[in-house]
């Protein structure tokens, strides 16, 4: 694997980031929103990894970042998902467009 | 170019393809299989750069947990069949064009970088050495307890959240 740069690496990332960006502006559905945000967590966890692995191999906190933020994603996937359901039995909807009942 | 240097871009290219199919078709079941192979790449990923236990993980809480929570959220909330309202062309134009930007801004960064040479020393990031690291007082004892916590206060949380009050 020494033949691929840390560029290459970083290039993939960079590019993963900027499509969950991409789903992030457009979606109007919270679900796929969700999906992008995922993306978004996984772009930064192949960041760690690389950098972990390439600059300095002797260490492990890249790839405990990556555990906790595993974790944390799944934390916010799971609260976010009871949201989602809660918003729909109140709205019968889950567009972000429709839920502005906290709007005055 | 090596095997493993064909891997890596076959890799990245599934990623990639998987990704955008992702965050633009317009049936969001589709969208959410569409996440779970890109995910899978990832694993993959992980997998090339010799991080089993990091993979594992991956497949096990992306695929295995989070994938199937949404997918189960979509058949609570959606009609599957329906096709999601496309969005507005302004907002895809726009959005597009500030990806685009960001994406070009950013690599242009990174190619200019200097990275320092490839360390020669391979990684142990074997599964004892992790599990040592994260128990011992002088690794990552502490942020694992908080962890813990943070994973009980969210699944108290949820069920507050998702529990069906009587409006009587």
């Amino acid at each position: 694997m020494n033949e691929v740069p840390l560029s290459h690496i970083l290039i993939l990332s960079t590019a993963l980031f900027f499509i969950g960006m991409y789903g992030l502006f457009t979606r109007r559905n919270l679900i796929t929103m969700l999906m992008s945000i995922e993306l978004l967590l996984n772009s930064v966890n192949i960041n760690f990894v690389a950098f972990n692995k390439y600059l300095y191999p002797g260490r492990l906190d890249g790839v405990f970042f990556v555990l906790f933020i595993i974790t944390i994603a799944a934390a916010e996937a799971a609260v976010a998902i009871a949201i989602i359901i809660n918003l729909y039995r109140n709205l019968h909807s889950i567009d972000v467009e429709e839920a502005d009942d906290m709007k005055f | 170019m090596s095997a493993s240097a064909v891997i890596f871009y076959l890799l990245s290219a599934f990623i990639l393809v998987t990704g955008v199919l992702a965050v633009t078709t317009r049936k969001i079941f589709r969208s959410a299989i569409w996440l779970l192979f890109s995910l899978a790449g990832i694993a993959g990923l992980y997998f090339w750069m010799g991080l089993e236990f990091i993979a594992a993980v991956q497949i096990v809480v992306y695929v295995g947990g989070i994938v199937v929570l949404i997918i189960f959220s979509i058949f609570l909330t959606q009609q599957t069949g329906k096709e999601l309202t496309a969005p507005r062309r302004r907002r895809v134009l726009f959005s597009a064009l500030a990806v685009a930007l960001g994406f070009v801004l950013t690599c242009l960064i990174l190619t200019r970088e200097p990275f320092p040479g490839i360390a020669g020393r391979s990684m142990d990031a074997g599964i004892a050495t992790i599990g040592s690291s994260l128990l011992s007082l002088s690794g990552y004892a502490l942020p694992f307890e908080v962890v813990s916590i943070l994973l009980l206060a969210a699944m108290i949380g949820c069920i507050v959240v998702a529990l069906k009050t009587n409006k009587s």
